[in-house]
């Protein structure tokens, strides 16, 4: 039976989601919060490691209260425990500061095998959490994960992506798995389970929970090393923007675009 | 806090593709370089290997490098990262650079935050471009929220650390004549090796973020058999077929053909969007092209609003006629 973690994050639709360009503020209750999609992946990929070989999930965020109808979600995905860090000391953080809160709350939980995590998330489009959570933690970790291979009590072997070639690795536990999109296909919750979900218990860990395994000076906007200066509006680039409605003009400017290219 | 200015030292770290250095190395080096002559600091680089020779390390030096720390041992071989971790921390605590820049590679995003995390310092994600404020303190710029907005980072701690997009910034021209430092160093292996790799390392065989021509096809195309029609045209063009997401999740073409949000960022001469609508995660990859063609029968697509060249028309009424029109011209020249 293994423990495997799951990080997971309350995110906006970012579909959806507007956005106050003066400020670079995120107007959240423009959209619809949700799990992280990326995240879907690395519940369903703890549930089938929990169905092929025993375990006991729990998926940790870290977020406002809100965030709690999310982690009602990873329940209902086949979740066993949730639990949501949530404190003001917490908020405002980076990548770094959100690294050490979340470090925290997993060597609080104590026993471990495996953490999974998907490749970013969508709003903070960084990728970084999840090596950073594991270098803090002393554990190696495996990114870009595009397939588990085998998965047993005593190790785990997947394969892992990059731009040149397709790796399999094995590790024994613990480590950090961020996994692809591609890893697995999430199945939707079904009704049964979202029922058991609305009565299950999302535990809150505040900063005094986790007394003795974060220093506060390193948690939220105190402890982010980086801040925003400010946003801009990207300007795009100024296109010809020639739309052709008639096939044979269209044809016609665009052999001449090619040849202009050298391509005929 | 308020960080304090930029004077000494900024440390490219290389990575290597198969034997040669990968070009976001060149591109590092030339930002660098650009940044220590702003400054006045010295711009170092360090490469991991198991077999490099000096000239190869003296490559890094003729794109801009001052010097170079040269690990050579068999434990940077697979995808040991903790390994590259291990080692340049402990060159970072030797050498205390200002800057740390690496390739927005997969490489680099899994080393990155490693090392940011054992340095207690910031690391700052995909960055499109770096500029020295007038303080002389570092701005780091990166996309935000699917490109619609760019951020600018600033970092209080040292050193400052990012991750740099591939084809975004310059590499200078080559100068041989440069001379540098080459400083060997002897690696250590990590305190847990962990991860051990299994086999032979798969390559893959495109690798779509280096394509200069891509023909691209989405939902449009209706089923797998239209990428058939869409290879002619990049075979034609010298080029490669790119994807949205749509013909991926429905299994019409792998995985390394899609462009956008969760699949590569490009950056070709050419991109021909055809029955593809334009998703805000498609533009996401896409939209720093050269020149962009789109082929919709939809004359509301999105894709039409970056367009260089758009024709409004089915595809498997328009691509046949470009791929004849091409077929035509190339005989009567020949």
């Amino acid at each position: 039976m293994l423990n495997i973690i799951v990080l997971v994050k309350q995110v906006p639709d970012i579909e959806k989601v507007r956005f106050d360009v003066e400020t670079g503020r995120i107007d959240r209750s423009s959209a619809p919060a949700e799990i992280n999609p990326f995240d879907l992946n690395a519940i369903e990929a703890a549930v089938q490691i929990k169905e092929k070989v025993g375990g006991f999930i729990t998926a940790l965020s870290m977020g406002p209260m809100q965030a709690v109808s999310s982690l009602r979600d990873a329940i209902a995905r086949g979740v066993d425990d949730a639990i949501l860090l949530e404190d003001r000391r917490f908020a405002g953080a980076d990548t770094l500061a959100t690294s050490h809160t979340l470090a925290a709350a997993v060597r609080k939980i104590g026993s471990y095998d495996i953490v999974l995590c998907g490749e970013k998330t969508v709003d903070g489009d960084t990728g970084q959490v999840g090596a950073e959570v594991a270098e803090l933690l002393e554990i190696p970790h495996v990114y870009y994960a595009s397939r588990i291979v085998n998965v047993s009590e005593k190790s785990i072997t997947v394969v892992s992506e990059t731009e040149d070639a397709s790796y399999t690795l094995e590790s024994s536990y613990p480590v950090l798995i961020s996994v692809t999109r591609d890893v697995n296909k999430p199945r939707l919750p079904t009704l049964k389970s979202k029922m058991k979900a609305m009565k299950s218990e999302v535990k809150i860990w505040r900063a005094e929970d986790l007394a003795g395994f974060l220093e506060l000076d390193k948690a939220g906007y105190a402890g982010s090393p980086t801040w925003v200066q400010k946003v801009v509006v990207q300007k795009e680039k100024t296109r010809q923007g020639r739309v052709y409605r008639n096939v044979e003009d269209g044809l016609g400017e665009l052999i001449r675009l090619l040849e202009s290219k050298g391509l005929i | 806090m308020g960080g304090k200015g930029l004077d000494r030292k900024v440390l490219v770290v290389a990575e290597l593709k198969g034997e040669a250095v990968h070009p976001v190395t060149f591109e590092l080096l030339g930002k660098g370089r650009e940044i220590v002559e702003q400054t006045g600091g010295e711009l170092y680089s360090v490469v991991f290997g198991c077999s490099i020779d000096k000239n190869r390390a003296s490559e890094l030096i003729h794109y801009g490098a001052d010097k170079v720390f040269l690990f050579n041992d068999p434990v940077f071989s697979g995808l040991n990262t903790m390994a590259y971790a291990h080692n340049l921390v402990r060159l970072c605590k030797e050498e205390n650079p200002d800057v740390i820049l690496m390739g927005a590679t997969c490489f680099g995003r899994s080393l990155g935050p490693r090392v940011a995390a054992a340095l207690k310092t910031g690391l700052t994600a995909d960055c499109i471009d770096l500029r020295i404020d007038e303080n002389g303190e570092l701005i780091q710029i990166r996309p935000a929220f699917v490109g619609n907005i760019l951020a600018h980072i600033k970092t209080k701690t040292r050193p400052v650390m990012s991750t740099v997009r591939y084809r975004v910034v310059k590499a200078r021209g080559k100068d041989e004549s440069r001379s540098g430092l080459i400083v060997e160093k002897k690696a250590e292996a990590p305190p847990r090796a962990g991860i051990r790799l299994v086999g032979e390392a798969v390559p893959k065989k495109l690798n779509i973020a280096d394509a200069e021509i891509i023909v691209a096809g989405g939902r449009g195309l209706g089923s797998a058999e239209g990428f058939r029609l869409l290879e002619e045209l990049a075979r034609l063009l010298g080029g490669v077929v790119g994807s949205s997401r749509p013909p991926v999740d429905d299994g019409w073409i792998r995985k390394e053909h899609q462009v956008g949000y969760s699949g590569s960022i490009v950056k070709p001469k050419l991109y021909v969007a055809c029955g593809i609508s334009g998703s805000p995660q498609h533009l996401f990859g896409m939209k720093d092209a050269e020149t962009i063609v789109a082929i919709n029968s939809d004359p509301s697509a999105p894709i039409f609003r970056v367009a260089d060249y758009g024709i409004v028309g089915d595809l498997y009424h328009v691509v046949p006629l470009i791929i004849k029109e091409i077929k035509a011209r190339r005989t009567s020249m020949g």
